[in-house]
């Protein structure tokens, strides 16, 4: 068995991120044990060396976030999937790929904290952290699947991006969406986009800092490429002091995703047009919403839903257009508050109401959520 | 090759960054002749890693060669899996004793422990150079710096022998006072697979040497060169003796499967087991 045929599968959200990544042509992991997301590397530690691929286990997430950059510039698709702990000791080495655009794959499937928190359980509280977790200034992009359908879709999606932009893509799921075993479609392999990166031209000398994404040699491939976190030029030598060759770099490194929303944005809209009250949600939480917005209607109550499936950079267009008709937005997440801000700047002519729960791994039910809409009486 | 040495032909066309007297220029000077004596017309069979400090400076982005210049201490995993994707390669790794035993320590004994084929060269000059002088794992008892001004109050670790004890194929340490020396164990290191740690131990007038009390360069080579203690003869010396000595040579030369080997045979066994599925 190469990569996993077309047809129909029963899995966990967890191996259907494995197998995508399988699929989409990832062949380097390395990672380091953490739950809730140990059936990723279990279950690659297994498959990759199938398809030629290589499995690791590091000393530590720093190692193991290193060990992904570096299969990347020795030219491979590299992933790890790791919980916030792991994914706090990697955000010094995110900044280091998003500095020299190096393209992989950071599965973060978010578990309770902050700290040690409750390690087994579900939670959504590392919104900002995927946005803002590196110091300086940077651009983020990250994923936000709802089902394992999704695990395996935007997986794919994930590494494409990563391959066409030249940056980290993070893939921010939840301990739930990793852990429910649901049917799942693999598509024929030809109905699946692939993207691989731009690689450079025998005489190409030019390899960072574009707007419109240099293309990238692999080591040990006679280009003596010069890769560097420390402000460079477009040849990779260092200008440590000079603000003009930083602003135009970290400028370019920035626009580079900046000017993509459009490429880089997908949400779901479900009823968004005449409602009169608006949700917005993501992930395992989103799941909720549906029935909802149904109990709502049979109350008489026009309501819209904005599902994120791209969190960063922020479905800024969407929000407006939801915001357009609602004058009220339900912003439910399993955290303290983190979307909600987002939402809050975006829609700052309607009344935006967060929707929070936290500890123990419970969601938020469909009672909780049609209580909020509910809560007011009908606003026209 | 005919032509005599120059270091430049495997260099980009920049201006070095090292202080006036560095030990570095000596130590980049001495693999780059090993590089040259095994024939090598070009650094095209080579990868570079380092991290953060002025070592990792020597080769990035200094080689005309393919250099990743990592963060501070996370050199080793880098190359790790630069040395697996890519294994024609010949990876070398050079850092500063900061990055390499202090903040990358983790990494170094692990990339021991699994026999990586990688070339780890370490500059010890016993300090934190770059930011100033502070104290170092390295720097000697009682030594003082920006951060220990009434002397360090820390023992210094052996990194050569902490390499041993990991598992490592080949670890030895010279100095800058030991340019052949150290140039001859490049080269068999650069001719032989798995683990492999050259020690430089190398002055730093800047930061290290004046504060330590050496009065000049010539001062500091020769208290290497008095200083240094054949392994053999260290080994029957006991600590006392040892006091302020740098013990030199080989400390390891042996054969283990390394990394890649053991990686590639699981590809192998692999790929008969999913072609029965």
């Amino acid at each position: 068995m190469r990569t996993v045929k077309a047809g129909t599968y029963f899995w966990s959200g967890n191996e259907a991120c494995a197998e995508a990544a399988i699929t989409v042509g990832c062949r380097f992991f390395a990672g380091y044990p953490i739950s809730p997301a140990n059936e990723i590397p279990e279950h690659l530690s297994e498959r990759l060396p199938q398809v030629d691929g290589i499995f690791i286990q590091m000393e530590d997430e720093i190692a193991s976030i290193g060990a992904v950059m570096g299969a990347s510039w020795g030219g491979r698709k590299a992933m790890t999937a790791t919980s916030g702990p792991g994914f706090s000791l990697m955000q010094e080495t995110i900044g280091w790929g998003f500095m020299t655009e190096t393209p992989c794959v950071i599965v973060d499937v978010q578990r309770v904290g902050p700290g040690t928190g409750q390690a087994t359980k579900c939670a959504q509280g590392d919104i900002m952290q995927a946005r803002w977790g590196t110091h300086g200034d940077y651009a983020a992009i990250a994923l936000s699947p709802n089902s394992v359908q999704e695990m395996f879709e935007l997986t794919i999606r994930a590494f494409n991006l990563a391959e066409k932009y030249r940056t980290p893509v993070i893939l921010l799921t939840d301990e739930t969406t990793a852990h429910v075993r649901e049917q799942i479609t693999v598509p024929p392999r030809e109905e699946l986009e692939i993207i691989d990166r731009k690689k450079p031209k025998t005489q190409d000398k030019a390899f960072f800092g574009s707007e419109n994404v240099a293309p990238m040699p692999s080591v040990g491939e006679n280009f003596n490429v010069a890769v560097t976190a420390s402000t460079h030029d477009e040849y990779g030598v260092r200008f440590t002091q000079d603000p003009a060759v930083h602003r135009r770099m970290v400028g370019a490194l920035n626009a580079k995703i900046g000017n993509h929303t459009d490429d880089l944005v997908e949400v779901e809209n479900y009823k968004v047009d005449d409602c009169d009250v608006g949700i917005v949600s993501f992930g395992c939480t989103s799941r909720a919403v549906y029935e909802a917005v149904e109990a709502a209607e049979a109350e008489g109550l026009r309501v819209g839903f904005v599902r994120l499936k791209t969190i960063w950079p922020f479905p800024e267009k969407e929000i407006r257009h939801l915001a357009h008709n609602a004058k009220k937005i339900i912003v439910a997440e399993i955290n303290l508050g983190q979307i909600v801000r987002e939402v809050q700047r975006v829609a700052c002519n309607s009344e935006i109401v967060p929707l929070n729960k936290i500890g123990g791994g419970q969601l938020i039910t469909p009672e909780e959520i049609l209580a909020k809409i509910l809560e007011g009486g009908k606003k026209k | 090759m005919t032509e005599t040495f120059s270091s430049r032909r495997y260099m980009r066309d920049l201006k070095l960054p090292f202080c006036p007297g560095c030990g570095l220029f000596s130590l980049s000077d001495a693999f780059l002749k090993a590089v040259y004596e095994l024939g090598n017309e070009n650094l095209d069979k080579f990868c570079f890693a380092s991290g953060i400090g002025c070592s990792s400076w020597i080769p990035s982005p200094y080689f005309l060669a393919d250099s990743v210049h990592t963060l501070h201490g996370r050199s080793i995993p880098v190359a790790t899996s630069i040395k697996l994707v890519r294994p024609n390669l010949n990876v070398v790794v050079f850092g500063g004793d900061g990055d390499i035993v202090g903040i990358g320590l983790g990494h170094f004994i692990h990339a021991a422990r699994r026999n990586t084929d990688i070339l780890v060269i370490m500059g010890n000059n016993m300090v934190y150079g770059m930011t100033g002088g502070q104290v170092a794992p390295t720097t000697p008892f009682k030594t003082r710096t920006t951060t220990t001004p009434y002397g360090s109050f820390e023992h210094p670790l052996d990194a050569a022998k902490l390499a041993v004890a990991a598992g490592a194929a080949y670890s030895a340490r010279w100095t800058t006072a030991h340019p052949t020396e150290l140039k001859e164990s490049i080269k068999k290191a650069l001719q032989l697979q798995g683990f492999r740690f050259i020690e430089a131990v190398t002055q730093c007038p800047t930061a290290y040497g004046r504060r330590a009390g050496f009065k000049d360069i010539g001062e500091t080579l020769r208290y290497f060169k008095e200083n240094a203690v054949p392994a053999e003869k260290a080994e029957k010396m006991n600590d006392e003796e040892l006091e302020k000595k740098i013990v030199v040579g080989e400390f390891v030369n042996r054969k283990r499967p390394t990394l890649v080997e053991t990686v590639y045979s699981v590809l192998e066994e692999a790929k008969k087991s999913g072609e029965q599925d």
